[in-house]
């Protein structure tokens, strides 16, 4: 079997993550911050180191300010509906996955707030000119994929932080499919609050994810999207207000993190870090892009050469669907087909309704293996 | 001065840092439960010896990390 649909969830994991889950759940179990035995004392200890390694990871500073959510539109939502109020008009591109749309969305069909969609360049890029130009009265945020799920395309995100970090705008940075690959420092980018899955290029178990806010940040200004147990104040029949508990009800996904914070480990661990991690993805996707497009007949993509691993592509003639059937059922290659539920993305890049084939590279992916794919859709597309 | 205490926080979230700072300062500790006569919290708090109780208090303030007080046990 090989595997290419890591932009949707990375497998495999590096055997650590795997060992930290078992570890876990036969050796610990309880649940952190509940009580105050041994168990749960070794349950915390994970849940703070990994605390600790993500923040550390987007540049912050405290670890309160990581805060862990079940994925990352668990976390986009809680930005989102959290800190929008009545009136607020709210700035996004169309390269965003349905995570962020589709909150935005509801806010906007309910009158709450007024959504400009920017359209960005013919990949979707947008430029600091282009989002200067939205700014309005009123304007309260920004909030910008990072790096897009269905084509790999990367936001200038330290310039249009910058620009809204001078014009009093918030950035909320949606990480999903960066982090990982690409390096995000909330400070220097200045990024307000940034909200990424865990079981991507981060390489944890599914089920993981989070929302890391800057230093300094009026967390105040926050509303929790759930609220419950915390395991803190439980005297008190009101939320706590501090950080994370705030945003934390509920028993944590402690297995999860534990093997999250092992995935952190084995990116740390690699000889350049993320360097090595971009290295190996952006060489295989050159590698299969230039070779696809000299040997498979009617093979469009919609990625650059030099991108992150995430390559988009169709093949004139054949659905998508067939395309990616084939590709598992007689060849036992998985890869995605349709819309990535990122509508707007593929309107912009000119394959809504059908969508593309998605290929997403993972650092344990071999040239071998896109050698084998080559093949198969030079057989699936058949001719030369 | 002699004797021990217990740093009492809001969440265990911030016993649990605190203990990572107190362990890179090199300050002798222990999570423990909460005494049931402290607080109805059902999670821990990090005893110190009472005689240290000043220079915890400002490295905690220093480090920014909230605690709810010190009692003597």
């Amino acid at each position: 079997m090989i595997y290419f649909d890591n932009a949707a969830t990375s497998f495999p994991k590096p055997m650590q993550v795997t060992d930290a889950v078992v570890d876990y759940m036969t050796k610990i179990g309880a649940n952190p911050g509940r009580a105050g035995h041994i168990q749960s004392v070794r349950a915390g200890e994970i849940v703070f180191e990994t605390r600790k390694k993500i923040a550390r990871f987007f540049g912050v500073k405290s670890p309160m300010n990581a805060v862990f959510t079940s994925n990352a539109t668990e976390a986009l939502n809680t930005a989102v509906k959290g800190l929008l109020r009545d009136g607020d008009h709210v700035i996004t591109s169309a390269m965003e996955h349905n995570s962020v749309l589709r909150p935005l969305k509801r806010l906007e069909e309910h009158g709450m707030i007024t959504l400009t969609l920017l359209d960005g360049d013919e990949r979707g890029v947008l430029s600091v000119e282009e989002v200067l130009k939205a700014i309005k009265q009123g304007t309260r945020a920004i909030v910008l994929n990072h790096m897009s799920n269905v084509t790999g395309t990367v936001q200038p995100v330290r310039e249009i932080g910058e620009l809204c970090r001078s014009k009093g705008i918030l950035m909320i940075l949606d990480c999903a499919q960066s982090a990982g690959i690409i390096p995000v420092d909330l400070c220097a980018d200045h990024i307000d609050i940034a909200c990424f899955a865990g079981h991507k290029g981060l390489y944890g178990p599914t089920g993981t994810g989070g929302m890391v806010i800057r230093d300094g940040f009026n967390f105040d200004s926050i509303t929790p999207l759930k609220e419950g147990g915390t395991g803190s104040l439980s005297d008190k029949t009101v939320q706590p207000a501090f950080m994370p508990d705030k945003f934390e009800s509920g028993t944590l996904n402690v297995a999860g993190i534990a093997g999250l914070s092992k995935g952190i480990d084995f990116l740390n661990s690699l000889p350049e870090g993320l360097k090595s991690v971009q290295l190996h993805k952006q060489t295989l996707q050159k590698y299969f892009i230039e070779k696809a497009k000299k040997h498979i007949k009617g093979f469009v993509t919609q990625s650059e050469t030099d991108g992150y691993g995430v390559v988009s592509f169709i093949i004139v003639g054949l659905s998508v669907s067939e395309v990616t059937m084939k590709l598992s059922d007689r060849y036992g290659i998985m890869s995605r087909q349709g819309l990535h539920c990122a509508p707007t993305a593929h309107r912009r890049i000119g394959t809504f309704p059908e969508g593309t084939v998605r290929f997403g590279f993972s650092v344990f992916n071999t040239r071998d293996e896109v050698d084998i794919a080559l093949k198969a859709l030079k057989e699936i597309a058949g001719g030369n | 001065m002699s004797g021990e205490s217990a740093i009492l926080f809001h969440s265990s979230n911030y016993a649990m840092w605190a203990v990572d700072v107190l362990k890179q300062a090199q300050i002798g500790h222990k999570l423990i439960p909460v005494p049931r006569e402290l607080s109805s919290d059902c999670g821990y708090c990090v005893r110190i010896e009472t005689v240290n109780a000043d220079g915890v208090t400002e490295l905690l303030n220093s480090e920014n990390i909230e605690f709810d007080r010190i009692e003597n046990i």
